[in-house]
């Protein structure tokens, strides 16, 4: 099962895109209950691709939440077209999903 | 305030209303205090009679921050236990469409007995774990329990004296004053309902239990009902009770009368 849910509306020319992405996001500042620091584990670069186009790059850092929750919107784009979407974090881990334009 | 003010009136010293007439007073009150609020609304709690606050969380609703909580809740529900069991076979119509009928007052067991409570005697009793009943996998398969009976209506029934004293138990919990700040549920979710406490609004008591498990954006996280009322407790300054013990079961089963007849709308998100 993807880590990320994601859904995409189109008004007009103007794509809304929110996704959902089930990520620990480990600062790497927290410690565990002997003391010993829990390793940092956060997203490092969120693509969203359109048609195949990049349409938003994103670069995070251990301050975003565990879960995040993105939303954001491009022009373009239209009912039917494909999306995708996908995150690469610092352990090298990665994950994507795809969805329709509604 | 004047329909709890009739009430006193009305029935004489040492007689107790019966929990109907508690329950018509209530509502009574609260369709005097927020007459533009339609009845099946104010299980949406503060977001029924706020309008701004309304429009914030209509936005997060639309992708809600309890949806991962509801796929991990499917997961644990349908895993079977070390036995080959699983929570289904606990539960009539295999757990799918249930949470409506909890909390309810079981004939044989002579208690009350929430859904929580039920999840963790299905593991105890197949020879798993309990969970702990506060947050984490207890609230997930709460949340996917409750999501399965959306829409569904809650009618918690008192079937004899001894539901009866339950009920009376709860009644008296949430009409009491208690804590250093001496405030009783009452205090802030009936008299207060819609004012401002700090930077909060209160939300009204009508209504109230009926989108458990909550996703709270100040606990970042999902929690059950019971969490709540220890959270509540401890902003008193009052010793919070044991979750799941019989003094918010008792409560839960008064909060939860109080919305008879509204519709099960959980797991929900709020401030």
């Amino acid at each position: 099962m993807s880590s990320i849910k994601v859904r995409a509306k189109a008004d007009g020319d103007v794509v809304t895109v929110k996704a959902l992405m089930k990520h620990p996001m480990e600062t790497g500042q927290r410690k565990d209950k002997s003391g010993n620091p829990i390793p940092a584990h956060y997203i490092q670069e969120v693509v969203c691709e359109h048609n195949g186009n990049v349409v938003m790059t994103a670069l995070w850092g251990p301050s975003v939440s565990k879960n995040p929750y993105l939303s954001f919107k491009f022009t373009g784009g239209a009912k039917g077209d494909a999306l995708k979407i996908s995150w690469a974090d610092n352990e090298g881990k990665s994950d994507s999903e795809e969805a329709t334009i509604g | 305030m004047s329909a709890t003010i009739a009430l006193a009136l009305a029935v004489p010293l040492g007689v107790v209303a019966t929990p109907q007439e508690d329950l018509d007073t209530f509502r009574a009150y609260f369709e005097q205090r927020f007459p533009n609020t339609s009845m099946d609304d104010y299980v949406n709690g503060i977001y029924s009679i706020d309008p701004t606050s309304r429009e914030e969380w209509v936005a997060i609703e639309e992708f809600a921050p309890y949806e991962l909580n509801i796929d991990n809740g499917k997961a644990l529900f349908e895993t079977p236990f070390t036995n080959g069991k699983s929570l289904a076979d606990c539960f009539p119509n295999e757990g799918i469409g249930v949470r409506q009928n909890y909390p309810h007052y079981d004939l044989e067991r002579k208690e009350v007995v929430t859904l929580e409570l039920a999840i963790n005697e299905c593991r105890e009793a197949n020879g798993e774990k309990p969970y702990k009943y506060s947050k984490g996998p207890i609230a997930d398969v709460s949340a996917y329990m409750a999501y399965t009976s959306r829409g569904e209506k809650i009618e918690v029934e008192i079937p004899n004296d001894d539901a009866l004293a339950w009920y009376e138990r709860g009644r008296r919990h949430f009409y009491a004053k208690r804590g250093q700040l001496n405030l009783s549920c009452a205090d802030c979710h009936v008299y207060n309902a819609g004012m401002y406490v700090r930077a909060d609004k209160l939300s009204p008591a009508l209504g109230h239990s009926s989108h458990f498990p909550v996703f709270r954006s100040k606990w970042g996280e999902l929690g059950t009902l019971h969490r709540r009322y220890k959270g509540c407790n401890e902003q008193v300054r009052a010793k919070p009770f044991k979750p799941q013990g019989e003094e918010y079961r008792a409560l839960e089963y008064f909060h939860t009368y109080m919305s008879n007849g509204l519709e099960i709308n959980g797991p929900g998100a709020r401030k």
